[in-house]
């Protein structure tokens, strides 16, 4: 017995190396600050409670009421907008700027620097910023006297989602760039010499062998960009507040306005509950349905 | 830029003042975060003399919360001769942007951790604090020292008072929303300042025609609509209507009043009386009044908070007599006194139902004798704004032509109706500026406005 024991522990230690002791104070972070907040608002979920009386026991009142409530659909069905229409605007653009600045021309690398600038601003000044330059009357709109530019950018229901979009893309873009930029420059110089010796263009080494080698880089951005939309907070919040009526009411703002507005934090636990349930399955399902955990060298398929 | 002039004076603004709008101002940063909670909550000596000579022993020092921005000064000059006075019963003073003070005094409070005075806004949100037993009933208080009560404007001091009893004392200048000017821009239409619905109706074209918006409203910031409700409602239907829904009796959001003011809102949206794009007209950031003041506009509904505002974005505007302001119009066959005012009566100080009765006496000794002493009111005056308080006509006059219109508006008033959004519980305020915002951009009728409020009686 304990000469088994003390063999399989050799054995464990050649096998992986450093102790698993190494993990113990990251894991404790995430008990503290990820797992525990989870339970915690688990149980709120079943509570009523305003933050300054006690919470009382309600049972799965807030949940029948949160999951028949037509906002929480509108809001969920917005969130989902929202992430697909992101993606389908982020990724092609980061995509095209990521692999353009991944070259080693001194103008490009001018214009990373100018692309990547949004990534240093906060959310909240990129919010008040673009607030500011859309305001219907002292804005972009009357500016330059230019009717199209002349809209209603942050009143109008059916256009201010598409600004919510855009301002999104804008502040998130560069980082998602970033990714391609750094992902292209792992590409090894060799493939392209192949491929020009071949006679291939331009847009045909581009398809061919930058495509499939960002494989997964696609993965990872994509990923981040879905899960983080589905997140999306302070930015909308500043610019309209979930308005005008419930316009732009995302999922997480309809969270923090029930709890913080309303002061009806069980409420908002479910939706919280919710956010957390949509946001491991989109994860999860991704990673499953790209291969990603199965992650290898892609080199040598090229 | 205008978004600079809100980030300046976050605390003229009214957005201040609403519990549920947590979203109304900008983000200013945190003013002054030490938080010197080192308070020893030392000597228990009873709260014996609590009525207050000012030097008398037995209080100890407290803490206290308050908000950072313009308003930041009158508070610590206020302490800061308080504690020189008073080295036995020194107040310390931390101070919060809005957005930051109400998430935090929430908490705290939640978990008896609150300061010893609590700043607070009266309405909906200090009804929560007293249902929980969070603040102290001040009644007594206020019997032993009837100057508590007696020196302020009644209807100002009712705002502290919660089912017959004191739970807070007034301590900001008095705000009632009226409606200001652009002189020349009604000069240029040919139409007089309008002293009842009709008039304004009449007004909206003739403005239009002169090439300016008739109505200027921040409808981005959502509140600001809440005025028109609250005052057309006021006019038609008294102020027992409101009442009549504070007291959460069922379908009173159906009263004949609600609906026929927000058809009234809905007929002034469909005659183009409002500014074009004006559901994203920042009033948090004075976009509204940058409007009227730069002559876009011929007319704006606002508090008394934006007066200090005019001279910001133009300092002569006020100076060369363009300005007009004056009440909300009559409307005729309605059974609510023309008199009759809304606004933000004023904010408050409370005290803690958890602080020592040493800290108590402190807070009450301040109240009694700190508070409203002659340089925290002659400072009010100078700055134009007009104290909560009785018997000030000599000065106000004196200080000008607006705080002596403001004093009187708000003496003369028979009713001052408290910011429904501040007057309501958490849950119908959040709802009732949603419900508005669908309201003014006809996403909704007057008849499932009511029916969607109703919803909220109760909650």
């Amino acid at each position: 017995m304990s000469t088994a024991k003390t063999a399989s522990g050799a054995e464990k230690a050649l096998r992986t190396g450093p102790s698993s002791w190494m993990v113990a104070p990251a894991l404790a972070f995430f008990l503290i600050f990820a797992i525990v907040p989870l339970i915690l608002a688990a149980v709120l979920s079943f509570t009523k409670w305003d933050g300054i009386n006690p919470p009382a026991w309600t049972g799965l009142g807030n949940w029948t009421r949160t999951l028949s409530d037509p906002v929480t659909f509108q809001s969920l069905w917005l969130s989902f907008k929202v992430i697909i229409v992101s993606w389908l605007v982020q990724t092609p653009l980061s995509l095209l700027v990521g692999v353009f600045t991944a070259g080693r021309q001194r103008y490009r690398a001018v214009l990373a620097a100018l692309y990547f600038l949004p990534l240093i601003l906060s959310s909240a000044a990129i919010g008040i910023a673009f607030k500011s330059l859309l305001d219907p009357n002292f804005g972009l709109s009357k500016a330059f006297g230019i009717p199209a530019l002349a809209q209603d950018w942050l009143g109008n229901p059916e256009l201010v989602f598409y600004v919510v979009v855009f301002v999104i893309a804008w502040q998130f873009v560069p980082f998602h760039s970033l990714l391609y930029q750094a992902g292209t420059r792992q590409i090894p110089a060799s493939f392209y010499e192949a491929a020009e010796l071949d006679g291939a263009s331009r847009v045909q080494q581009f398809v061919h062998i930058t495509l499939p080698q960002l494989r997964y880089t696609i993965v990872t951005s994509s990923t981040l960009m879905v899960v983080g939309s589905l997140t999306y907070f302070d930015v909308v919040y500043i610019l309209t507040q979930g308005g005008p009526g419930y316009a732009t009411r995302l999922l997480p703002l309809d969270m923090y306005l029930t709890g913080f507005a309303s002061s009806d934090m069980g409420d908002a636990s479910v939706l919280a509950m919710l956010l957390v349930v949509i946001g491991l399955l989109l994860a999860v399902g991704l990673t499953k349905l790209t291969g990603f955990s199965r992650m290898t060298s892609q080199q040598e398929g090229a | 830029m205008k978004l600079l002039h809100g980030l300046g004076s976050p605390t003229r603004k009214r957005n201040l003042a609403s519990p549920a709008a947590a979203g109304r101002r900008t983000l200013a940063a945190v003013g002054v975060a030490a938080l010197s909670v080192g308070m020893a909550a030392c000597g228990s000596t009873g709260m014996g003399g609590s009525s207050g000579g000012s030097n008398s022993s037995g209080g100890t020092a407290i803490t206290t919360w308050a908000l950072s921005g313009a308003s930041n000064d009158m508070f610590q000059k206020s302490f800061d001769e308080w504690n020189k006075a008073h080295p036995d019963e020194k107040i310390n003073a931390s101070y919060f942007a809005t957005n930051a003070y109400k998430d935090k005094i929430r908490t705290a409070i939640g978990s008896d951790q609150a300061p010893t005075l609590i700043y607070n806004w009266g309405g909906g949100v200090l009804k929560g604090y007293v249902d929980a037993g969070k603040v102290m009933d001040l009644s007594d208080i206020v019997k032993q020292n009837p100057a508590l009560k007696d020196k302020f404007t009644p209807s100002v001091a009712d705002g502290g008072v919660i089912d017959g009893k004191t739970y807070a004392i007034p301590l900001a200048p008095v705000t009632p929303v009226h409606f200001y000017y652009n002189k020349d821009v009604l000069a240029k239409a040919g139409v007089n300042p309008p002293q009842t619905w009709d008039d304004l109706l009449a007004a909206i074209p003739k403005i239009k025609a002169a090439g300016a918006a008739p109505i200027s409203i921040g409808g981005g910031s959502k509140w600001p609509y809440l005025m028109w409700e609250e005052y057309l409602v006021d006019r038609l239907g008294g102020p027992d209507v409101f009442k009549n829904i504070l007291a959460n009796k069922p379908n009173a959001w159906s009263d004949p009043a609600v609906i026929k003011a927000n058809t009234m809102i809905q007929q002034l949206v469909d005659a183009g009386a409002f500014v074009d794009g004006f559901s994203s007209v920042q009033a948090d950031s004075s976009a509204d009044l940058a409007l009227l003041v730069s002559g876009k506009a011929g007319i704006l509904m606002q508090g008394a908070w934006d007066y200090p505002s005019v001279s910001k974005i133009d300092p002569k505007f006020i100076s060369s007599g363009k300005l007009g302001y004056g009440a909300f119009p009559a409307v005729p066959g309605g059974k609510g006194d023309p008199k009759d005012v809304a606004g933000n009566p004023t904010s408050y100080w409370s005290i803690s139902s958890k602080a020592t009765p040493a800290q108590v006496k402190t807070a009450v000794d301040y109240l009694v004798n700190g508070l409203w002493d002659q340089s925290y009111v002659d400072g009010m005056i100078s700055s134009g704004e007009v104290p909560p308080l009785k018997g000030l006509d000599d000065r106000v006059q004196k200080a000008g032509d607006y705080p002596a219109a403001i004093y009187k508006m708000t003496n003369e008033a028979p009713s001052f109706q408290m910011s429904w959004d501040l007057a309501l519980a958490p849950a119908p305020s959040a709802a009732f500026w949603t419900q508005l915002d669908l309201l003014f951009n006809k996403a909704e009728t007057p008849q499932q406005f009511s029916d969607n409020m109703n919803k909220t009686i109760g909650q």
